[in-house]
């Protein structure tokens, strides 16, 4: 006995008619009340930090990530540099320790925020854009629907990391191909769920009217069934930012990612496994940006799906 | 308290509040009412007066962070169940008040079969052992008349159609004798054929077990087929209550009055006939058959309309009736070229549309409008009704200042203000919501308006309202309008010429006055014979 579907209308409607008495208001009250949400809050925080991390690399205390210091091997966390370094200061303080050629692992991991951040917010906005117009394209083209959903079907059985060390091999490593690499496996999901909404809201009597009164496809489709990706894409795109991020890591861990002597939290890992039980600093200062980025990634997805569209996490 | 035995429930001074920041604080206030045993009450209102909220609160069942019952009490054979704990309440549910709903597929746990969920009811209550349940259960479903019980007691709810899911959930209600039964407007989703066998069946089986039965609905046809009282609600208050003869035939309050007035008769209002107008619409043989299945999937298709011939002249309304499923919304989505049939030709004038490319029927596109059932799906609830209004006109190159002019206009011959066109979709009510898709189809300057259930989805008050606004545009405009309809009150108030459809095929085709008062298809006259109400004239009454 649990259809109570009449009565919850009832309510809702008797709701909706006096939330929804001002369409300003009714904008107004989506920005608060994702500043009420705590999730999105503390996330949100965390990755504007992060992101300032990024761009004020060079002014945060740092020196030349990629200068060795044969001297300074492995030193722990708090080894201070006496004598002049290179670059003529003194007094220097290896805050994480130096790795096993001697380099400041807090400037590597600092730099490092650089390369996870772009791999990031490039495969979102890359996977997202392909995906998108795929989409739209498999969504509303009925004939071409059944050829683009088995390729991506094909391309989602492929193990993402799998494909990615696939494609890094097949051309040279550099960061534009691990961008491309981690976006292919990623676009498929995005296209599914955009197909799924423009089948959805192409059955809608509005959708159909704006047919009737003689709206072009193109017009059509920007007009009334592009917005209705938005809230959705928004929250995907944060989980892609998440993921992306991690298997840029692991790529680099195994080798196959971003070129060593770029500083990246999976090469500065990978680098410093061999020597993991005697200076374990290596693995643990980047694994725990790699973490707390990842988290503050994953939560502001959580709540801004909860907030923006909380249907959604039946169809994702 | 009295232990009146007739008495199956007594609600008195029952309020329940609503949350705060809703357009008003009580849902239901200061209800008062009661049933006795094998007495069906009605409860009737539009849609917000508070009739779900009265069901609920009896049975306990209201979302508990939303509403509370705040003053009166409701008592159930004398036992006092407003402070009831919920142990006590989960104890009489089905034992001694049962509810049945609206829409039995979502009512019914779809993965269990159908035995198995009467079944439950029995474990849960009784303490029988495997084979007396079987047997009462087999019994019961004996009783709501489904066809070999013995097959059905295995089968999956999809399994069955809509009418024996129904009895399905009655089944469940009335297995265990409850006094009170409880129906959430359980014919609504039902064709009136399925309707009229379902209230005869709880007419029946109330009489046998001695049930009281509060029954919900909108239809004052079903409360005429059904009612021994009825209590008419009107934002969250019983504006008036007595017997069906008092309050049907001599009704008191205004609202009352309104509503009965509203009611549209079954028999046809007297038109001219115009056989000498021009025909804008000829359909030769439409056929729609629609398959399924792909690359990896099996064909299967299904004949959803053949042969149909219909003409529409100008000014001239035709309407479609049928039951769901008889292909009439296909007809008309087919006319309106927003699916392609898949045989016979469609001429708008003399020009062919059937088989046009998508690129040759834009220009055609202005030519037929249509306007949908759902008010609430209808609008682009991001964009200003004035954008929807004028997005047709623009699209065929006119300019922005002269469609929004025309858009006012509009604004007013559908009866709106012109200075709502900057307002959003959320901000109107259904029926004004209806009004802005009429205007949004006349910005067009159709020749052809298709109406495809435009006011089934309407409370009765509005329905009345939004016929009679189409009708006034036919006559204003001069317009062909295709009505598509399931309820024949309203087909019989605004048709000129009726088709009668069933199984995808026209079988009863002419003048709707004709076809009402001489029905000669074997399919119609049995409609005719089951629409609820059809032995009562309800009134026309003036009110201030």
């Amino acid at each position: 006995m649990s259809d109570l579907s009449d009565l919850r209308q009832e309510t809702a409607g008797l709701v909706d008619a006096a939330a929804s008495a001002d369409a300003a208001a009714r904008k107004l009250s989506v920005w608060r009340r994702l500043a009420r949400n705590q999730s999105v809050v503390i996330g949100g925080a965390a990755m504007a930090v992060m992101l300032l991390v990024a761009i004020m690399a060079p002014f945060l205390g740092t020196m030349d990530p990629a200068e060795i210091n044969p001297a300074w091997r492995n030193k722990v966390p708090g080894t201070e540099l006496t004598g002049t370094a290179a670059d003529g200061s003194q007094g220097w303080v290896y805050r994480m320790g130096t790795d096993t050629l001697g380099r400041d692992t807090y400037s590597r991991v600092i730099y490092g925020t650089r390369v996870s951040l772009i791999v990031g917010l490039s495969v979102a906005g890359l996977s997202i854009a392909i995906g998108l117009v795929v989409g739209m394209v498999s969504g509303y083209v009925r004939w071409l629907d059944g050829i683009i959903m088995r390729v991506m079907d094909g391309l989602m059985a492929i193990p993402g990391i799998l494909l990615a060390i696939a494609l890094v091999s097949l051309s040279s490593a550099g960061l534009d191909t691990v961008i491309l690499a981690i976006t292919i496996p990623e676009m498929p999901r995005v296209v599914r769920l955009v197909r799924s909404i423009v089948l959805s809201i192409r059955e809608e009597p509005y959708v159909e009217a704006a047919i009737s009164v003689g709206t072009r496809l193109p017009l059509l489709l920007i007009r009334h069934v592009l917005p209705n990706t938005v809230a959705p894409l928004i929250v995907m795109g944060t989980y892609i930012v998440a993921s992306a991020i991690l298997v840029e890591a692991i790529l680099s861990f195994l080798g196959v990612g971003i070129p060593p002597e770029i500083p990246t939290w999976g090469n500065i890992m990978a680098e410093g496994r061999l020597l993991f039980r005697i200076f374990p600093h290596n693995i643990l200062f980047p694994g725990l940006f790699l973490a707390v980025t990842v988290l503050a990634v994953n939560m502001l997805g959580d709540g801004l799906r909860d907030t923006l569209d909380p249907r959604l996490e039946k169809r994702m | 308290m009295s232990m009146d035995t007739d008495t199956a429930l007594t609600v008195s001074g029952l309020t329940v509040e609503l949350p705060k920041g809703t357009d008003r604080r009580h849902a239901i206030e200061e209800i008062d009412l009661h049933v006795g045993r094998r007495e069906i009450l009605c409860l009737v209102g539009e849609s917000g007066s508070g009739k779900s909220v009265t069901a609920h609160s009896v049975m306990g069942l209201l979302p508990k962070d939303q509403l509370t019952a705040v003053a009166g009490s409701i008592r159930l054979e004398g036992e006092e169940l407003r402070h009831a704990t919920e142990d006590r309440l989960r104890d009489l549910r089905c034992t001694r008040m049962s509810m049945i709903f609206q829409e039995p597929m979502t009512a019914l746990n779809p993965v269990m079969s159908c035995g198995r969920q009467i079944d439950e009811v029995l474990q849960t209550h009784t303490s029988l052992d495997q084979q007396a349940r079987t047997a009462k259960i087999l019994d019961i479903m004996e009783q709501v008349r489904l066809p070999d019980p013995r097959r059905l007691f295995s089968s999956y709810p999809h399994q069955l159609s809509g009418g024996q899911r129904q009895r399905i959930m009655i089944a469940m209600a009335l297995v265990l004798d409850p006094v009170l039964l409880i129906a959430d407007e359980p014919t609504t989703a039902l064709d009136v054929t399925t309707q009229a066998q379902i209230l005869e069946l709880i007419k029946d089986l109330q009489e046998r077990h001695d049930t009281g039965v509060l029954f919900i609905t909108h239809d004052f046809g079903v409360v005429a087929e059904i009612a021994d009282r009825v209590a008419v609600m009107q934002w969250g208050r019983i504006v008036e209550q007595g017997t069906t003869e008092q309050v049907l035939k001599r009704p008191d309050h205004p609202y009352t009055k309104m509503l009965i007035s509203s009611v549209p008769s079954l028999v046809p209002r007297h038109r001219e006939t115009r056989r000498a107008a021009p025909v804008v619409l000829r359909t030769e043989e439409l056929a729609m058959t629609y398959s399924q299945g792909g690359m990896f999937q099996s064909k299967r298709s299904v004949v959803a309309a053949q042969d149909v011939n219909i003409e529409i002249r100008r000014g001239e309304t035709l309407g479609i009736v049928g039951e769901s499923g008889s292909g009439k919304t296909t007809v008309a989505r087919c006319i309106a070229r927003l699916i392609d049939p898949t045989g016979g030709r469609i001429y708008i004038d003399d020009d062919e549309i059937a088989r046009v490319s998508v690129g040759q029927m834009r220009s055609h596109r202005r030519r037929i409008q249509i306007v949908f059932q759902d008010p609430y799906r209808s609008l682009n609830p991001r964009r200003m009704v004035g954008a929807s209004i004028i997005e047709g006109p623009m699209n065929f190159g006119q300019p922005r200042d002269e469609a929004l002019a025309r858009a006012r206009e509009l604004m007013g011959l559908v009866q709106l203000d012109p200075d709502a066109l900057d307002r959003y979709p959320h901000q109107f009510s259904g029926g004004q919501r209806q009004r802005l898709c009429i205007a949004r189809a006349l910005a067009m300057e159709p020749e052809l308006l298709i109406a495809d259930e435009a006011v089934s989805a309407l409370d009765v008050s509005v329905q009345a309202q939004v016929m009679d606004l189409l009708d006034d545009i036919r006559i204003q405009l001069d317009l062909a309008m295709l009505f598509i309809t399931h309820d024949l009150r309203v087909a019989a108030q605004v048709c000129d010429r009726l088709a009668v459809m069933s199984a995808g095929k026209v079988v009863e085709y002419g003048d709707a006055a004709e076809i009402f008062a001489n029905p000669s298809h074997e399919y119609t006259r049995a409609l005719f014979s089951v629409a609820p109400g059809r032995d009562w004239t309800f009134g026309e009454f003036l009110t201030d």
